[in-house]
């Protein structure tokens, strides 16, 4: 009996050493050094200046709190921070209202079409990421049809034409087309699972179409519409392609900071500071999310 | 005055015909059987009453109503789904108010009828749970709560028993009686388990290929089935090829599967002479023994024992005549001694009374 638990044991370890190396290796370790450059003083030459200071013949440790007193002091940084956010929730929501009836959509329709409506869905992964955000640049660009377009008609209204381009808008549009994908794939694996009969019966038991769907189909969907919007939201806060390829000085992010922090000012621990702040308030606000919807019904029934 | 009429309901979809022109008439208070194998059309005629497929033909009136251009939130009639569809994110409380508060009742009222029918189901202390939390049956008995609430003309079950285990099963049906009397409620069921149609039901309409091939209570379906469809779909039956020979009199006589003779009433003057067709006769409706039953009107014949079937309350013995014809008779095992049941191999007598079957004319 025991020799066949201890056996077990063995097989799992050999089966997950190699994502528990990889994970350890490139993930658990730089984390940790980048925690530990947080504490550390700035070089003079970018990097950190060495940890040990010998001066008057005695030795002491160089480490110092300057970087966090500085991040939670600065007004700058948490404007950064406070503008990434709001971008991250605009995209998020704009992705849910785009996506959601897409993802029902696509559940609805008959098996043929609906394999490749999803393909249209991942059709944009097959080519570079780069590459579609410099598409959205000529898409948005001065001499653009859209840009014509919506001058035209500022013109007509009275106002100044505004560039499409290098602005906060361009920086959540590409956003938004950067990862409605990741709304749209949960939701739809969520509403392609539900029981029509549900439906059945709620119109049965006297409810219209519409309240249907919002007394029947979206509670239901809550889990799906919880992880798109976790899938949208979380990796849309780090963002810095995208703001620094279409957005101006008025919508950079606060991964434009961390990036700045460490490739230009090359004030490693001023960057791993704010990196830590962007990372804990990331995983604070997920944790808040989730308490909430554990509080509503859909997420038991998705826990059964 | 009937509540629901069905007045030659026709369906078609793309490749086959469900529903061929289907009347029906049900009454107050009944509780109506729609049975069928599947594939009948007996589940689309049920989605057409409640409103989630529309006939292509024919008229279907609630209390003297065309209601087929209405909705099935609009229609004054509930359906118990076979999966139950009951609301999962919903505990057994909120499930039990949806419809009233689709009616936009009061909260006070609310609460009080659910408080009532809960209690009606026993299921007071399940109130607060969620469906998934609930067994069967009783997931089953919030699924007729939730439709029987709000007091609806009709209530349609589509085989709502198929989930549960055979013993359950048998437990709700006594249940199902109860509710339908303790409401008043006319039932329309869809079943295709045959003993559950003939337990339940006042009456039972037997389908086949999207008509009805029989209608009546379950008595006459059992004993007086019309057709060779149902004579052999409802419970076991021996169905055996016949013939008339000789139809001079007020009786006619039928030579029933090459072998012997049996004479029949032709009162309504329906048979002639050379026609074909079956004689229906139900297992347990025949009597073998050692020796011939000496009666007026018995015919009785030699057979051997070809095996049997065990089932304890009776047995299941297969006979065979002297051309090969198998027929089955079903004998209680209400005798004292084992001695007087028979072995494969004995030679016997069959009894039939020529009353107890029917003859089906092709």
């Amino acid at each position: 009996m025991t020799q066949k638990v201890k056996q077990g044991l063995s097989e799992k370890w050999v089966l997950s050493l190699p994502p528990v190396v990889y994970l350890v290796g490139l993930f658990l370790i730089p984390t940790l050094l980048m925690v530990f450059i947080a504490f550390r003083e700035p070089g003079d030459y970018g990097g950190v200046a060495p940890l040990l200071n010998h001066s008057n013949g005695s030795t002491t440790l160089n480490l110092t709190l300057d970087g966090f007193k500085y991040a939670f002091t600065s007004g700058f940084i948490w404007k950064l921070f406070l503008r990434s956010v709001v971008f991250s929730i605009i995209t998020t929501i704009i992705c849910l209202i785009i996506g959601y009836p897409l993802a029902l959509m696509i559940a609805k329709s008959n098996k043929k079409i609906r394999d490749f409506l999803l393909l249209l869905v991942i059709i944009p992964f097959w080519s570079n990421f780069l590459i579609r955000i410099y598409a959205w640049m000529i898409i948005l660009g001065p001499e653009s049809t859209v840009s014509n377009i919506v001058n035209q008609v500022l013109h007509w209204f009275g106002f100044a034409p505004i560039d499409l381009l290098f602005s906060s808008a361009a920086v959540v549009i590409c956003l938004v087309y950067i990862n409605l994908p990741f709304m749209i794939l949960p939701l739809y694996a969520n509403l392609e699972k539900h029981d029509v009969a549900l439906l059945e019966a709620s119109r049965d038991l006297g409810a219209t179409k519409a309240k249907s769907f919002w007394q029947v189909t979206i509670p239901l969907s809550l889990p799906g519409i919880l992880a798109g919007c976790g899938l949208v939201f979380i990796p849309c806060i780090g963002m810095f392609v995208v703001p620094e390829l279409v957005g101006n000085n008025c919508s950079m992010m606060i991964g434009n900071l961390i990036k700045q922090q460490f490739l230009q000012t090359m004030n490693w621990p001023l960057g791993s500071v704010t990196s830590i702040v962007m990372t804990c308030s990331v995983l604070a606000i997920s944790l808040f999310v989730g308490f909430l919807a554990s509080r509503s019904g859909g997420l038991k029934y998705a826990r059964k | 005055m009937a509540i629901l009429e069905l007045k030659n309901i026709v369906k078609q979809f793309a490749d086959y015909t469900a529903v061929n022109g289907v009347s029906l008439s049900i009454e107050q208070g009944e509780f109506f059987t729609l049975l069928g194998p599947s594939g009948c059309g007996k589940t689309t005629l049920l989605r057409m009453i409640a409103g989630f497929e529309s006939p292509d033909s024919g008229q279907i009136l609630l209390d003297g109503k065309d209601i087929k251009g209405l909705p099935p939130e609009k229609r004054p009639l509930h359906t118990v789904f076979q999966s139950y569809a009951l609301f999962p994110h919903m505990t057994v409380q909120d499930n039990i108010a949806f419809p009233l508060k689709m009616a936009k009742w009061n909260k006070s009222e609310i609460d009080e009828r659910v408080r009532e029918q809960i209690s009606s189901v026993q299921l007071e202390r399940f109130a607060g749970r969620y469906p998934h939390e609930l067994s069967g049956g009783q997931r089953q008995r919030v699924a007729i709560a939730r439709s029987l609430v709000d007091r609806p003309k009709l209530l349609l079950l589509d085989e709502p028993l198929s989930a549960l285990d055979a013993r359950l099963r048998e437990h709700m049906h006594v249940e199902l009686v109860k509710m339908q009397e303790k409401s008043g409620v006319t039932f329309v069921y869809v079943t295709h388990d045959q003993s559950e149609a003939l337990a339940l039901s006042s009456r039972v309409a037997v389908m086949n290929h999207g008509v009805v091939e029989q209608l009546g209570t379950p008595r006459e379906i059992y004993s007086h089935p019309k057709t060779y469809y149902v004579a052999d779909f409802i419970g076991k039956c021996n169905l055996l090829k016949a013939k008339v020979i000789d139809a001079s009199g007020e009786n006619v006589v039928l030579k029933v599967a090459d072998s012997f003779e049996l004479t029949i009433n032709n009162s309504e003057n329906k048979f002639k002479l050379g026609l074909d067709g079956w004689f229906a006769i139900r297992p347990e409706k025949i009597k073998a023994n050692w020796d011939p039953r000496v009666e007026e009107g018995i015919a009785n014949f030699k057979a051997k024992v070809k095996g049997y079937y065990y089932y304890g309350d009776g047995t299941l013995y297969e006979f065979l005549l002297e051309n090969g014809t198998v027929i089955q008779c079903m004998l209680s095992n209400n005798r004292p001694h084992q001695a007087s049941f028979f072995e494969d191999g004995d030679e016997v007598y069959i009894s039939i009374n020529p009353l107890a079957g029917n003859f089906l004319v092709e």
